[in-house]
């Protein structure tokens, strides 16, 4: 049986990868599960000097999901490239950082860096819906896309994927720029932006007001964004949203994802992203399906 | 760290309408068990309600290798788990938590709690006893006389029991951080501060225990909650504010805390 998968050029042992923002930088779980058996890491949300992120409350609970409104914490690339880096290495696991900055030149400048290091990959954050500047604001048309992902291009030797916003009309057009400006692979969906409000207190829960809804509500939205992107685009495509099984992972993939993220899943328990490695090769089992890539993108439509 | 299993409940008790005190038996978990720390309780199977529970630890008797919870049912999640049945499992992960309570031969030491913060101090209170702290002074505010609980378990524990209630109709009247106050300023004079003040309970008693610790230059033990989703340490979403850094900076309830000393967050 082959689980392996080639995401924009990362070499993977299964397709089973763990979101940014829900797995840090894996030390946590580490303690529960072995990270040996992930295809891959993407590390929490990486930005150049440490952010401190917002107020709390940061998040609640919501039908079958949950509101986040983090603002990006995080101790900033030197950290992550002293501390946790060299520690991540030591597991046999694909390494991706998740890069985010408010400005086209920080996110330049952290690629530069992040290009010098021993990563497998980048994934470009323009899409996180919790932060004033940056981000989101270069997430959602053609040209805001282009123009920061083309930048970072021209410094970023690694495989550059480009993690996408659902708040959109059409989300093929920032996955059309991501292409055009030489990404190799998108990733989506990041979360839909939404509000819970306290009726006793009659103000939103979270401090922010506003915040990303992720968690399997959102997945046949993200299923239905992964199968238009496949069709628009030619480079692969990383699928989330919702996947808390291997047999959701299964659904991303046939609707054309090459590989998957566990996010909020793993809240869930700390062995959701293990146990989904398990589940897509009970599938190809139950399937005989000897090579995981043959079921990439072949959804039959009705 | 904790650890993640599926735990029998071998005894449960009504303590009141909506209050319920769990026992589950699970000799890994009393053996990691430390005072101050919590459970993240997934409910249901499935993904709806989605996240655990965090509900602090009341009680660990190793004799039996019980670990004891109470919960008060307030909204969906609770109202499903004080329907689960002596016999059933239940899926836990703990215990969590690294700030935990600073157990230690105190001369003097003070407790105090309000409404449902008071479960996590008896464990706490139980812990002092037997480190050979020699005065636990314990205050427990409640609404009113409906609300009183644990007055029994609470004075076993205490050298002093202290309950009070905010309409005077059970015991003494008024807050139970007046009677703390009073007491320090009234031993102040005869030299028997309380080394130490460990609290839990709502915010604006938490408030009032760290400005008067910080008044009287005691140090101060302020278990905390926040929303929560993970519980361990990586969604970042339980934040607390740190006092004294020139940043603004945050430490997370279920990783750093949810015990943490009072002069080191902002509340």
């Amino acid at each position: 049986m082959n689980t392996e998968v080639n995401l924009a050029g990362i070499k993977m042992k299964n397709p089973i990868t763990v979101a940014s923002g829900t797995f840090g930088y894996g030390r946590e779980f580490s303690e529960y599960i072995d990270l040996n058996q992930l295809g891959g890491i993407i590390t929490k949300g990486t930005s150049l000097k440490p952010r401190p992120g917002n107020k709390s409350p940061r998040v609640c609970e919501t039908p079958a999901g949950m509101l986040n409104a983090i603002g990006l914490q995080n101790p900033g690339v030197e950290h992550f490239i002293n501390e946790d880096l060299p520690w991540l290495r030591k597991f046999n696991t694909a390494v991706i950082v998740n890069a985010c900055g408010s400005t086209v030149e920080d996110y330049v400048e952290l690629c530069k860096i992040l290009n010098k290091t021993d990563i497998d990959g980048v994934e470009l954050n323009l899409s996180c819906p919790n932060v004033k500047e940056g981000c989101l604001a270069f997430g959602t048309t053609y040209e805001g896309v282009k123009n920061v992902t083309s930048q970072v291009r021209k410094v970023l030797d690694k495989p550059l994927i480009v993690k996408l916003s659902p708040n959109v009309t059409d989300i093929t057009q920032p996955a059309k720029a991501a292409q055009d400006a030489g990404a190799d692979g998108v990733s989506l969906i990041n979360t839909l932006l939404g509000m819970s409000i306290d009726i006793h207190k009659r103000r939103p829960i979270l401090a922010n007001n506003t915040g990303g809804l992720s968690g399997p509500a959102i997945k046949p939205v993200a299923v239905r964004m992964v199968y238009q992107v496949a069709q628009a685009i030619d480079i692969p495509i990383l699928g989330l949203g919702g996947i808390v099984t291997g047999d959701d992972a299964i659904e991303f993939m046939l609707a054309g994802a090459t590989a998957v993220s566990i996010g909020t899943g793993n809240f869930v328990s700390p062995e959701v992203s293990v146990d989904a490695v398990k589940g897509v090769e009970n599938y190809m089992r139950k399937y005989n399906i000897d090579n995981i890539n043959d079921i990439i993108g072949t959804v039959q439509m009705n | 760290m904790g650890i993640h299993r599926c735990v029998k409940l071998v005894n449960k008790e009504k303590l009141k309408d909506d209050i319920f005190k769990f026992s589950i038996e699970s000799e890994e978990m009393c053996n990691l068990a430390k005072p101050g720390q919590f459970l993240e309780i997934k409910v249901l199977k499935g993904i709806e309600p989605l996240l655990r529970r965090p509900i602090s630890i009341y009680n660990v008797d190793k004799d039996k290798n019980w670990l004891e919870f109470i919960f008060q049912v307030k909204g969906k999640g609770t109202k499903i788990l004080s329907e689960v049945e002596v016999g059933q499992e239940i899926d836990i992960v703990g215990p969590i938590g690294n700030g935990i309570f600073d157990i230690k031969n105190y001369e003097n030491a003070a407790i105090i709690g309000g409404g449902i913060g008071v479960f996590p101090l008896y464990e706490l209170a139980k812990e002092l006893k037997n480190a050979g702290t020699k005065n636990i002074n314990t205050y427990l505010g409640f609404r009113s006389k409906d609300f009183v609980i644990l007055e029994n378990e609470f004075d076993d524990v205490s050298t002093n029991l202290i309950i009070t209630t905010d309409d005077g109709s059970y015991k003494e009247k008024g807050f139970a951080i007046n009677k703390l106050k009073e007491d320090i300023e009234n031993q102040n004079s005869e030299g028997k501060v309380p080394e130490v003040i460990f609290a839990c309970g709502p915010l604006p008693m938490l408030k009032a225990v760290k400005q008067l610790a910080e008044e009287k230059n005691i140090p101060c033990q302020l278990s905390l909650e926040e929303r929560m989703a993970c519980g361990l340490g990586v969604c970042l979403g339980c934040a607390v504010k740190l006092s004294g850094t020139e940043d603004l900076q945050y430490k997370h309830v279920c990783k750093d805390g949810p015990v943490f000393w009072a002069n080191e967050v902002e509340i």
